[in-house]
């Protein structure tokens, strides 16, 4: 029986559930030494540092030190563009960690924070994407990505729409807020436990910030409590300072964020700003798009430029789109540094498409699934006598594999979902109810594969057996949550032929695999997953030979199985796996190996937006339906169906677990999660009271998932497709059922919605449509 | 001076010389029992959740609370279960057990789930499970269904289950105490007059009854107190009481114990609860505590307008009853006096017969309303004999909607009038804007709630 595929716990669920899992932050207690951190926050969004006084913090029983820039021995920047002072001379967001304060407790070292005297000189701050843009305050590069010809279709198209939208950000809000703890070991190094998902970067940043060869650095990520792209770069500076205190003091640092600094203090999801021009036909067929596509970036450009290329690359979604041009900026502000999250810029540009697609039917008075269905990528009938159109490429010159998928999963869902049934049933209900209206949508995911930036597409793995059998697996991914190592443990075991029983996953440490690439882009276990297994076929390879001497068959024939090995030649004569692994010790065979894997086939013209940057896509497809109260806006999530196309599942409790959460947290974004920032450029919404994530009212009563079944895909390990980000964009479909539910309370037509559609962005959408009534009784 | 022992999972513990603002959270994860997770700090992931064991007639119950909020000393004289206690990864408890088919994914939040899963689990005379005992527990990952499957999947507790057993056996109500440290003292009272007499001696004390706005104080806002004194144990302030003009509800009564006391027989309140906060605050959380701490804001004051209430207040100088619309006197302000203390909130009876609470936030549950409004309806012969209007999140106080009443007083329950006392309570008050909600939505829903008001009652009559 295979072990990849079958549906079992998270490895450490066991451990979850008593509260045995370790976190970065329940380490500290195991250091009596340990010294606590507390940072001193700007209060201004934009300012100069006059002075900085540190003197009245030592006065404060239990403060041990107060680090500032001029206690940096290497370069004094928590990034590797150059512009993140980890201290900075000139505060650039409100809340921005001027110096930080470590004492023997929490309390002292806070207590320490408030007698630091800083001066500032206010200056002037950008605190939006319209000031920014206004003002042409932007960084990084240009993006422009272009096939066709858009202005000349745009002028034959017979129909042409214009329009913009603004999207908001999103705090990522996981459980377990930023946490490090450094000490120096016992050779005078440092071991830095840290919750990132980078832990190559992290030893980066603590080296370059140390002036220390990165030899003398190790990270260790034992597990984080969900990271979700907030810890793919934003976890460094935390780590650096503890680093740097553990330094300078010779005792344990810990540094641990409470909620309140994470949100101020941390980057999101980048709100979005388009503008855009569509030309299409008179049956709802897109002929040309113009788009304009503005990322707030916030203080430093961070991962902003890689998040808008994968905005750029993804105003598709699925569907086929000849003469497309996009242009992209990502604007200069002073707000927290906007980062990676789930999805990375994909989800944003995909909203902007689905967008332009409802307006597009509204304007025809068709149904937007109908106008969806028409456009999606694959092979489309033409005129008579010609042939079929191959409506596969995308504007960025990638070919779409498998795209028949997308209406195989359009139609397959519709059954599943009972649409046509439902819509009628939606129309019964809401000519009987005046203030309570049903809607419901249909939206597609079409999701690309790979980091943007090719180089990252690598990973390495490093397997020990012991001679009794038991197995360490060593790779460069981290586990967030997502069932990453529950997935290489399914692996290395299916690999080797053991029991799951046998695979012990390491806590991921830079001195176990080296330069590894950040656990982000939903490859963990595309890119581990492959290199664990390459590593496990090496061992496995020199264990056949050494059983296919004892069998006296070719090393071929040899065959793994949870913990056994026989011939195909005489199935009944078995060795136990230590058996095998004791005999090839005797004989001096090695009993590690490394793997590495580079995913194939990847090129890209950074410059030119052409080329291949995705080895893959994952499609899928969501239905949802809601039902909104007109008299104040706010409105319940009634019924969700959902087809996804995760490959042949590794591990499908996991990847079933991925679909419905990522959705969950995708909805989150699109209706509840309003993240706002005050006129002095601080977060309004910068705790729980205030930042409201899905609770468990929003799982709608009727929840029903589904993943595609024969979908293999070839070239990835075990025919699988990754699954992280792509189900977040399922939620669209939630946004479109509440545009639905909001026209059923006028007569039709464009509905205006603002993102997020809160209680009361719904209500207005609805007053609006209200007006469009004609007046009854004339 | 003084120590703090309580039941530790099973074990007794004695502690000394801590900070009393000092939490039980802070403490167990000082102890190196991290199971226990801090996510917010203000009680409102359940990351941080307690069983903690409450006196219920001849035995016991479990009560899941936020142990981030809840100060040291009061654990004094209590038995607390956390995580740990409950079950290993080779002998794991059965609710444990039910949450490994998906339902942690990151795990940070699950400790919590779980504790607040067996809250439920050993629930006496449950019937199904109530889902409701989760909705103060957040998870950023799993999309919670594999967390519901688990909870509907829960049976009764094995006869020889210890926990249960435990539960059956009495346990004594924590007594006084009376603890003193250079960073504050903190007291519990055990009568009122012992409770007086200490808030004579110490007029600046801070009184707490559950303490769920004063731990989000001391944890969001540093706030400290030289004397806290806990009200939770005073039997005067813990009294439900059937009167044949009113209702009285001791002020210190925790929600949750109100709630399943009044068992439905004030529907008002019956439809409030579940809209108030979430059940691990509603176990410490209190209608006393939640008028005092006066803000616009609070889900209580509404309620307790549209029904008409009046406090009743306490101190050396003997009582006085106050109606709650003079209790407010503005932004976070009351007319309680130095050395006073609410006692109880008396509900006149006959309750109206048609009632309604609505709350307009972000999210149904767990939310802080945007705007609450509460009506409180007797109609004769289709006119309005009586209508109170109580409203949050309109003005800088809990406010009636006087002029819109007097409106609507000897009217016509009919769609004009209804449209003519819309515009009216509009107009009534100047809310402001902020992260909540515009102030023109605002104004929009006091409009808009009036006539969802008016359409239930209809439909309540067809």
């Amino acid at each position: 029986m295979k072990v990849v595929g079958r549906a079992i716990p998270h490895e450490s669920a066991r451990e979850h559930v008593t509260g045995r899992a370790l976190y970065t932050d329940d380490l500290w207690p195991r250091y009596p030494q340990a010294l606590h951190a507390w940072p001193v926050q700007a209060p201004h969004a934009h300012a100069r540092i006059l002075r900085l006084e540190t003197a009245p913090a030592y006065g404060v029983p239990g403060v041990v030190r107060v680090l500032t820039r001029a206690d940096v021995p290497g370069k004094n920047d928590s990034g590797l563009k150059g512009d993140e002072p980890l201290f900075p001379s000139e505060v650039m967001y409100h809340g921005q960690a001027v110096c930080w304060v470590l004492g023997e407790s929490e309390e002292a070292a806070r207590l320490g924070a408030e007698q630091v005297v800083v001066e500032y000189e206010p200056l002037p701050a950008i605190l939006s994407l319209a000031e920014a843009i206004a003002q042409g305050s932007f960084q990084g590069a240009r993006l422009q990505a272009r096939r066709g010809e858009v202005a000349q279709a745009l002028r034959e198209s017979p129909r042409v729409l214009e329009g913009e939208l603004e999207l908001g950000g999103q705090e990522h809000f996981y459980l377990e807020t930023q946490a490090s703890l450094a000490l120096l070991d016992e050779t005078d190094n440092l071991l830095v436990h840290a919750s990132t998902q980078h832990p190559s970067e992290t030893q980066e940043i603590v080296a370059q910030v140390l002036g220390w060869p990165r030899h003398r650095v190790v990270v260790q990520c034992l597990r984080m409590g969900g990271g979700f792209g907030g810890k793919e770069v934003q976890a460094n500076p935390y780590a650096a300072v503890a680093a740097l205190g553990a330094y300078l003091t010779r005792r344990p640092v810990r540094v641990r964020l409470n909620r309140l600094q994470d949100i101020t203090l941390t980057g999101k999801r980048h709100p979005f700003f388009a503008r855009w021009k569509v030309g299409y036909s008179e049956e709802g067929l897109v002929q040309a798009l113009w788009m304009e596509l503005y990322a707030d970036g916030g203080w430093s450009l961070d991962l902003s430029e890689a998040v808008l290329a994968r905005a750029v690359c993804h105003v598709d979604n699925a569907y086929y789109i000849p003469n497309l041009e996009v242009v992209g900026r990502v604007c200069k502000t002073h707000k927290t540094s906007q980062t990676a999250f789930r999805g990375f810029g994909g989800p944003q540009g995909m909203v902007f498409i689905e967008e332009v697609m409802s307006r597009v039917a509204a304007s025809l008075g068709l149904p937007p699934e109908e106008v969806r269905a028409r456009n999606l990528y694959g092979v489309r009938p033409s005129a008579p006598g010609r042939p079929p159109l191959d409506c596969r490429i995308t504007h960025y010159g990638q070919e779409v594999k498998d795209a028949e998928r997308l209406p195989l999963i359009w139609q397959e869902l519709l059954q599943m979902a009972d649409f046509a049934a439902r819509r009628a049933e939606i129309a019964r209900f809401n000519a009987q109810n005046p203030h309570r209206k049903r809607g419901m949508a249909i939206t597609p995911v079409k999701f690309g594969i790979s980091f943007n930036l090719t180089a990252f597409n690598q990973a390495g793995a490093w397997v020990l057996v012991y001679q009794d059998g038991s197995v360490q697996v060593n790779h460069g991914g981290t586990e967030m949550g997502q069932g990453l190592h529950t997935k290489v443990m399914q692996i290395a075991a299916q690999a080797l032929g053991v029991p799951l029983g046998a695979i012990r996953i390491m806590p991921t440490r830079t001195d176990k695999v080296p330069n590894t690439s950040a656990t982000a882009a939903s490859t963990g276990a595309d890119l581990n997953g492959a290199a664990v297994r390459a590593a496990c076929e090496k061992i496995k390879a020199r264990l056949a030979e050494v059983a296919a001497q004892r069998f006296g068959v070719h090393p071929a024939d040899v065959v793994f199985e949870e913990g056994q090995v026989y011939s195909l030649w005489r199935p009944e004569e078995r060795l136990g796996f230590a058996e095998v692994v004791r005999a090839a010790y005797a004989q001096r065979v090695p009993l590690f190996a490394d793997g590495f894997y580079r995913t194939p086939g990847l090129h890209w013209d950074k410059g030119r937006m052409w080329g291949k940057p995705f080895h893959y896509y994952a499609f899928g497809a969501a239905v949802s339906e809601v039902e909104v109260d007109g008299f104040t806006g706010q409105y319940r999530l009634l019924r969700v169906d959902i087809l996804h196309d995760v490959g042949d599942s590794l591990s499908p409790l996991v990847d079933l677990g991925q679909v419905e959460g990522g959705f969950i947290q995708g909805l989150g974004w699109l209706t509840l999660e309003d993240l706002r920032w005050d006129a002095k450029g601080q977060v309004a919404t910068r705790s729980a009271s205030t930042y409201k994530l899905p609770s468990f009212a929003e799982l709608p009563p009727v929840f029903h998932v589904r993943l595609l079944p024969r979908a293999s895909e070839p070239g990835v390990v075990y025919g699988s497709k990754a699954v992280g980000e792509p189900p977040l964009m399922l939620a669209i479909s939630v946004r479109e059922a509440l545009r639905d539910a909001i026209a059923a309370f006028g007569p039709g037509g464009v509905v205006e919605l603002a993102s997020p559609a809160t209680p009361e962005a719904v209500y207005w959408a609805i007053e609006r449509v209200r007006q469009q009534a004609p007046v009854s009784g004339d | 001076m003084g120590e703090i022992s309580f039941t530790l999972n099973g074990q007794s513990v004695r502690v000394d010389g801590v900070d009393p603002h000092l939490s039980l959270l802070a403490w167990l994860r000082q102890q190196g029992l991290t199971g226990s997770k801090e996510g917010c700090a203000e009680g409102e992931c359940g990351a941080c959740a307690v069983l903690l064991l409450q006196p219920d007639g001849v035995g016991a119950r479990f009560e899941a609370v936020n142990s981030c909020l809840l100060p040291l000393p009061c654990l004094a004289g209590r038995e607390v279960w956390t995580v740990e206690g409950l079950g290993r990864p080779e002998a794991l408890h059965p609710v444990q057990e039910a949450m490994l088919q998906g339902g942690s994914q990151c795990g940070y939040c699950t400790p919590g789930f779980v504790v607040s899963l067996a809250a439920e689990y050993y629930r006496k005379g449950r019937e199904g499970f109530d889902l409701e005992a989760l909705s103060g527990n957040l998870c950023r990952c799993t999309g919670y269904r594999p967390i519901r499957d688990a909870a509907l999947s829960l049976g009764a507790p094995p006869p020889q289950d210890p926990l249960a057993q435990r539960l059956e056996a009495p346990v004594a109500p924590p007594g006084p105490l009376a603890y003193e440290s250079p960073q504050g003292c903190f007291y519990r009272p055990t009568s009122l007059a012992e409770l007086l007499a200490r808030l004579a001696q110490h007029p600046q004390a801070r009184l707490l009854a559950g303490g769920t706005d004063w731990g989000v104080e001391v944890n969001q806002r540093f706030a400290r107190a030289g004397v806290l004194l806990d009200l939770s144990q005073v039997p005067e302030l813990q009294g439900l009481v059937w009167r044949e003009d009113y209702l009285e509800v001791g002020a210190a009564l925790p929600l949750s114990e109100l709630e399943r006391r009044l068992a439905g027989r004030v529907p008002l309140l019956a439809a409030w609860f579940p809209l108030f906060a979430s059940r691990l605050i509603r176990n410490r959380a209190t209608l006393g505590g939640n008028l005092a701490t006066a803000s616009p804001i609070g889900d209580g004051p509404p309620v307790l307008l549209a029904l008409g209430a009046q406090v009743v207040l306490v101190s050396l100088a003997g009582e006085r009853v106050v109606p709650l619309e003079q209790f407010f006197q503005g932004y976070r302000q009351t007319v309680l006096a130095p050395g006073e203390v609410i006692k109880a909130v008396r509900i006149p009876l006959p309750l109206a017969p048609l009632a309604r609470f609505y709350k307009v936030a972000k999210r149904p549950l767990d939310d802080i309303s945007t705007v609450a409004a509460a009506f409180a309806l007797h109609l004769e012969e289709g006119r309005v004999a009586a209508i109170r209007i109580g409203l949050g999140g309109v003005a800088p106080t809990p406010v009636r909607a006087y002029k819109t009443e007097a409106f609507l007083q000897g009217k016509p329950w009919e769609p004009r009038t209804v449209r003519a006392a819309a515009e009216l309570v509009r107009g009534e008050f100047k809310p402001i804007d902020d992260h909540r909600g515009s102030a023109a939505y605002r104004s929009a829903m006091l409009a808009s709630l009036l006539h969802k008001f008016y359409t239930e009652t209809q439909e309540v009559a067809v």
